[in-house]
């Protein structure tokens, strides 16, 4: 088990912007968090240090007992495995299944179960019959399943997921949630950047909001979603139902749809 | 404006068709939205209009697509690019790499067309302000989240005031009030005359924006109307397209007699309000 701990974390880019204004947080293991927030608050750059991206400018990020600094992102793969935002700067490889297998195989897996852990990600990812498609002629929501797949097969302690749900369809969305669900089941910890609300809301045990480099509230998502001005300066709305209560002026919050009808009922 | 025919289309070196037999109509002044699962070829489709197939990619395409009175497939690149803009999928892959600052990528299309000097500067300022991104001017592109370069390509083809504008998942690395500002800058774009057709998710944001939309599915179009009536179409999930949460609720309220069966089913928070209260 492997919890996170970032401590007074300030990052300044070499041109001189400062994208981490001081973040403090505490992941403990087996968590699935979300980070919102405005494009620009500086998400990216927070799930980075993570693996080793970036270094801190000032403070510290300690992944169970290792502290980032000093150790590479090599090193670091063994306990984070990070999804790119934009497939085409994580895939490289001409063959799906070589591409998946890169990363078990640089963890120095036994080359049976390799195959084992590629065939498993493939099946988790929605790519199945997929396998020998070259990498250029999947589409782009299919090429982020694949940078998907290649992190689910290292099966590292925690898993971050810098924005799985753009460009994916209903279906896609679906999976990537349930993988979220079976991750987290498994008693690993799930960190994933999303602009989509009502994903968050129904997959996530705790919604962290982000504006200008600093986390601006913190808690489950209908704590999160409450504070109505942090997600204004976040340029960030709440869910759908969230929204639709609010305007029907309804007193307790809604997150799934089970829970507006059975409201609905008890106002009828 | 956008006139397709019987557009049939595969990529080279590939035996099935991805278009199998598309016509498509958008008027000048229209935003018109298209909808589909991944695979349904939606961006072949996007690709298509704005002449990247088969000026680029090749491959076998049948059909007439007209944009502004010009035969989209015959003409020169150069009369193609001039009247029809293409916001690509990926920004990442849609800045350019020559130029230093935001400022110089969004101007990069203009210089090439020779644009002169002070009208680039003021076309420039005017397009970072509409999308709220004037502070990014004098960033490096490189520099910037996701959102902030998707926003960038965005300016880069709005600044070149296509009469015809063809936007790819535009808004998939967006937040929230970011994807607003896009589509509200869509519809303005529309007010003055640019023919608009926008492939998205979001099914919200074009209930509240697309006039007409169209549901994509294997290459045809499956279903063709109003927003509100389509988004709300009980075949949305053999579709792939979702819904939203809106309709989902409606629907549920509906099967368990608290709403009645005529109810014409919600897509946006406007159109739940007024069925819920």
């Amino acid at each position: 088990m492997i919890d996170i701990a970032i401590t007074d974390l300030v990052f300044t880019y070499p041109s001189g912007v400062t994208a981490l204004n001081g973040v403090t947080l505490a992941i403990p293991a087996g968590q699935r968090l979300a980070i919102v927030g405005q494009n620009g608050a500086g998400k990216t750059t927070l799930v980075r240090h993570l693996n080793g991206i970036f270094q801190p400018t000032e403070g510290r990020v300690e992944i169970g007992d290792w502290d980032t600094k000093g150790r590479d992102i090599a090193e670091l793969a063994a306990r984070v495995g990070y999804v790119f935002q934009n497939p085409d700067e994580q895939l490289f490889a001409r063959d799906i299944r070589d591409e998946i297998a890169f990363g078990p195989k640089n963890l120095g897996v036994p080359k049976e179960e390799i195959e084992q852990r590629v065939t498993a990600a493939l099946a988790r990812a929605g790519l199945e019959g997929k396998e020998d498609t070259h990498p250029y002629h999947l589409s782009l929501s299919e090429r982020k399943r694949v940078a998907l797949a290649s992190v689910l097969a290292m099966e590292t302690p925690i898993v971050v997921l810098d924005e799985p749900t753009t460009g994916q369809d209903a279906r896609g969305v679906a999976l990537i949630g349930q993988v979220v669900g079976e991750i987290a089941a498994e008693g690993r910890t799930v960190i994933a950047i999303t602009h989509d609300m009502d994903f968050c809301a129904e997959n996530f045990d705790r919604v962290l909001v982000m504006a200008g480099g600093r986390v601006i509230a913190d808690g489950t998502a209908e704590q999160a979603f409450a504070q109505l001005d942090a997600l204004a300066e976040a340029h960030v709305e709440p869910p759908q139902l969230e929204r639709l209560r609010t305007a029907l002026g309804w007193p307790a919050p809604v997150s799934t749809v089970d829970e507006f009808v059975a409201q609905l009922k008890s106002r009828r | 404006m956008i006139t397709l025919a019987g557009v049939h289309y595969s990529y080279p070196d590939a035996e099935d068709e991805v278009l199998k037999g598309i016509d498509l109509e958008v008027d000048a002044g229209q935003v018109v939205g298209i909808v589909g699962a991944s695979g349904a070829g939606k961006t072949t489709l996007a690709k298509t209009i704005a002449g990247f197939i088969p000026h680029s990619e090749g491959g076998d395409l049948a059909g007439s697509v007209e944009v502004d009175g010009i035969q989209v497939p015959q003409a020169e690149l150069a009369d193609v690019v001039s009247r029809v803009g293409m916001v690509t999928q990926n920004p990442f892959n849609q800045i350019s790499g020559a130029r230093y600052t935001v400022r110089e990528e969004i101007a990069f299309g203009l210089e090439n067309l020779g644009v002169e000097r002070t009208e680039m500067a003021d076309r420039v300022a005017a397009i970072l302000a509409l999308l709220g991104i004037e502070e990014l001017a004098g960033r490096s592109p490189y520099e910037l989240s996701g959102g902030q370069m998707q926003l960038v390509a965005i300016a880069s083809m709005m600044v070149m005031s296509p009469r015809a504008l063809v936007m790819d998942e535009p808004t998939s690395q967006l937040d929230p009030s970011g994807s607003r500002l896009v589509f509200d800058v869509m519809q303005s774009l529309a007010q003055d005359g640019t023919a608009v057709v926008v492939f998205e998710h979001k099914l919200e944001l074009l209930r509240e924006t697309a006039s007409v939309v169209h549901v994509l599915a294997d290459g045809v179009i499956a279903r063709s109307g109003p927003a509100r009536e389509v988004l709300s179409d009980p075949r949305t999930d053999e579709w792939g397209i979702g819904t939203t949460r809106f309709t989902r609720a409606a629907r549920a309220a509906v099967a368990q007699k608290l709403l009645p069966a005529s109810t014409e089913l919600p897509v946006s928070l406007a159109d739940a309000t007024g069925v819920f209260s």
